[in-house]
C-alpha cells in the first residue's frame, strides 16, 4: 500500500491548494464537413460534434468523481473554420460560428475555440471572409472562441493581418460594449501558434492532426506555491528542484486523465499541456509564486528572471511525467484571470511594458489585459506587432488578448466574471504608432529561420 | 478496480463500524487499513477492492456521504492510479 504522507499529501493539494485539471479538450477534425453549399456544411458541422463529443463531458464528471480530482472544463477545438468556410460562396461566416455555437451548447462543454484563420503568410479568399466576421461572430455566440495566426518564426509577420486585427478588436469590442467588450476576451491573436493547444481562447484542431484527439491542460499554482513556502532565504537551486519535483506530479495526474479520457471516448491522446494555469481564485496565482521567491510585488525588478526559472523548471519536471507534452507548456500570465496580477497592477507595481518583458520567457503573451476603450486600433496593432515579434524572433509562441473597454478608462475596472475575472484598465503609451502600421506588407522571417 | 478510502476528523466511538457496514452492503472488500491519531484527529486509511461491487462508483460516493454527514468525519474515495502516478516513477 501507497504510505499514508503521500496519500494525504495528495489530499492537501486536492482540497487546500487547488489542484485540478484545468480542461479535457477535445480536438476534432472538420475537414469532412466542408460544402459547396453553407447550410448543408453547417449541418454536418452540427451533426459531427454532437456525435464524436456527445459524452465529453459525461465521461469528464465520470474520472472526477473516481479519482477525485476536479476537471474544471470540457472544451472542443476544431479545423480552423477559414479552411471549411471557404468552399462555399457565402460572404460572411457567422452562420458558421453559430452552428458552432450551437453544437457546443448541445453537449455542454464551456468553451468551443477554431473560429480560426492561419494568415502569417497572407490571405486566402476565405480567411479575408473569417477575419471580417469575427467582430459579429463573437458578439451572436456565447462559447465560440476565436484566434488568428500573424506571423512565425519560419513565415514573418504579416503586417497587413497585424493592422487589420487591430481594427477587429475594436469593432469586437463596440458590438459587446454592454458586457465590457467580452467578446475580445474570446478573440486570441497569434505568433507560432500551436494545434494542439488545449485552452481556450487560442484553442484550434491544427491541420496536420488526427481525426479525434484528447489533449489535457493541468493546473496548479497553489500547489507551486505552497510547495516552495518553505524555502525561505534558500537557494534558487532548490527553489528549481522543489518546482521540478511539483510539476512531475501535477503532470502525472494530466497524464492519467488524458489517457483515462481519450480511452472512454475512444479518441487518441494527444498531448498533456505544461502550463500553469491560474484562476481568479485566492490561492491560485502565479503572481504569487513569483512573490514567494522573495518579490514583494510581482512587476517589480526581478520578475522577468523568476518567471524564466518558474517557466523552466516546470517544463524539466513535467516532461518526464507524460508520453506525449506539447500545446503551449509554460506559464501563464493572464492579468484578469489571476488575483496576485490584479494586485499587481492596482498598486502600480505591474505595466504593460513589464508584461511585455514577462511574455519573453513564458509561453503565453499579452493576455486577458484591459485598457481604455478609446485606445486607437493602431496603438492595439503596435502592441500585436510588438508581441509577434517578441514571438518569432525567439521561436516560441507568443499572443495577445486585449480588451479596449467602451467607456472605462484608466483607474477603472472591468468585471467578466467566472474565470475570465476583473481586469483594472492599463494606461498605454499615448505615443502614435499610425503611420508604423499604415505601411503594411510583412515583415520577412527572421535568419533564425533558415535551419536547413 | 481498487481504491483508497480516507477518513479524517474527530475522533469518536464506531468511525470504522460505520464505515465497512457500508462497504459490507456495497460487497467491497477492505484489503488493507492504516489508521493514526494526529493531535485528536483521527485519520485512517483503507485500500479497498471494488470489482466485485454492487453498484456504480457514483452511488459509492452518495452511500459514503450519508456516513460522512452521520458521523461528522471527512470521507473520500478515490481510484488507487491517482496515488500510484503521483508518487511512483
Amino acid at each position: 500500500m501507497i504510505n499514508q504522507g503521500e496519500i494525504l499529501s495528495t489530499i492537501k493539494m486536492i482540497e487546500s491548494e487547488n489542484l485540478d485539471v484545468r480542461t479535457i479538450t477535445m480536438g476534432l477534425s472538420l475537414r469532412d464537413c466542408v460544402d459547396t453549399d453553407a447550410k448543408k456544411s453547417c449541418e454536418k458541422i452540427i451533426s459531427k460534434i454532437t456525435s464524436y463529443a456527445k459524452n465529453l463531458v459525461k465521461t469528464g464528471e465520470d474520472i472526477e468523481a473516481e479519482y477525485g480530482i476536479p476537471i474544471v472544463n470540457k472544451r472542443i477545438s476544431v479545423t480552423p473554420i477559414s479552411l471549411i468556410a471557404e468552399s462555399s460562396d457565402i460572404k460572411n461566416y457567422v452562420c458558421f460560428a453559430k452552428a458552432l455555437d450551437k453544437a457546443a451548447k448541445e453537449v455542454g462543454v464551456d468553451f468551443l475555440g477554431g473560429f480560426s484563420a492561419l494568415v502569417e503568410k497572407g490571405f486566402s479568399r476565405g480567411d479575408k471572409i473569417l477575419l471580417d466576421s469575427i467582430p459579429e461572430a463573437l458578439a451572436e455566440t456565447d462559447v465560440v472562441c476565436s484566434s488568428v495566426n500573424v506571423a512565425g518564426t519560419k513565415e514573418g509577420i504579416n503586417m497587413d493581418a497585424v493592422k487589420l486585427m487591430g481594427q477587429i478588436i475594436k469593432k469586437t469590442a463596440s458590438l459587446t460594449k454592454n458586457h465590457g467588450g467580452i467578446g475580445c476576451a474570446k478573440l486570441v491573436v497569434f505568433s507560432n501558434a500551436v494545434p494542439d493547444n488545449p485552452f481556450m481562447a487560442g484553442a484550434f484542431h491544427g491541420i496536420g492532426e488526427g481525426e479525434c484527439v484528447i489533449n489535457v491542460g493541468v493546473s496548479g499554482p497553489g500547489v507551486v506555491r505552497s510547495a516552495i513556502k518553505g524555502l525561505k532565504g534558500l537557494p534558487f537551486d532548490q527553489i528549481s528542484e522543489t518546482i521540478k519535483k511539483t510539476a512531475f506530479k501535477i503532470t502525472r495526474v494530466g497524464q492519467l486523465v488524458a489517457k483515462e479520457a481519450s480511452e472512454r471516448l475512444n479518441a487518441s491522446f494527444g498531448i498533456v499541456d505544461l502550463s500553469l494555469a491560474p484562476t481568479p481564485a485566492v490561492g491560485d496565482s502565479v503572481a504569487r509564486i513569483l512573490e514567494e521567491m522573495g518579490l514583494s510585488t510581482c512587476g517589480t525588478h526581478g520578475t522577468t528572471a523568476a518567471l524564466a526559472l518558474l517557466n523552466d523548471a516546470v517544463k524539466k519536471g513535467g516532461v518526464m511525467a507524460s508520453s506525449h507534452v506539447g500545446g503551449l507548456s509554460g506559464a501563464f500570465i493572464p492579468v484578469s484571470e489571476d488575483e496576485g496580477m490584479i494586485a499587481a497592477v492596482k498598486k502600480g507595481s505591474l505595466s504593460l511594458d513589464k508584461l511585455e518583458a514577462m511574455t519573453c520567457v513564458c509561453s503565453v503573451g499579452l493576455d486577458m489585459i484591459a485598457v481604455p476603450g478609446h485606445t486607437p486600433a493602431e496603438t492595439i496593432s503596435a502592441i500585436i506587432a510588438d508581441e509577434a515579434a517578441i514571438g518569432m524572433i525567439n521561436s516560441k509562441t507568443t499572443a495577445v488578448r486585449i480588451i479596449p473597454v467602451p467607456g472605462k478608462d484608466v483607474g477603472d475596472t472591468v468585471e467578466f466574471g467566472g474565470l475570465l475575472g476583473t481586469a483594472p484598465i492599463m494606461p498605454y503609451n499615448k505615443e502614435s504608432s499610425v503611420d508604423f502600421i499604415n505601411r503594411g506588407g510583412k515583415i520577412p522571417a527572421p535568419i533564425q529561420a533558415l535551419k536547413n | 478496480m481498487r481504491a483508497i478510502l480516507t477518513v479524517i476528523g474527530k475522533d469518536k466511538v464506531g468511525i470504522i463500524a460505520s464505515v465497512s457496514g457500508v462497504l459490507a452492503k456495497l460487497n467491497i472488500n477492505i484489503m488493507d487499513i492504516n489508521q493514526t491519531i494526529l493531535q485528536e484527529y483521527f485519520t485512517m486509511i483503507m485500500l479497498v477492492d471494488c470489482s466485485n461491487m454492487s453498484s456504480s462508483f457514483e452511488q459509492i460516493k452518495t452511500e459514503l456521504k450519508k456516513v460522512s454527514e452521520d458521523i461528522g468525519m471527512d470521507i473520500r474515495i478515490q481510484r488507487e492510479e491517482i496515488f500510484d502516478s503521483m508518487h511512483k516513477i
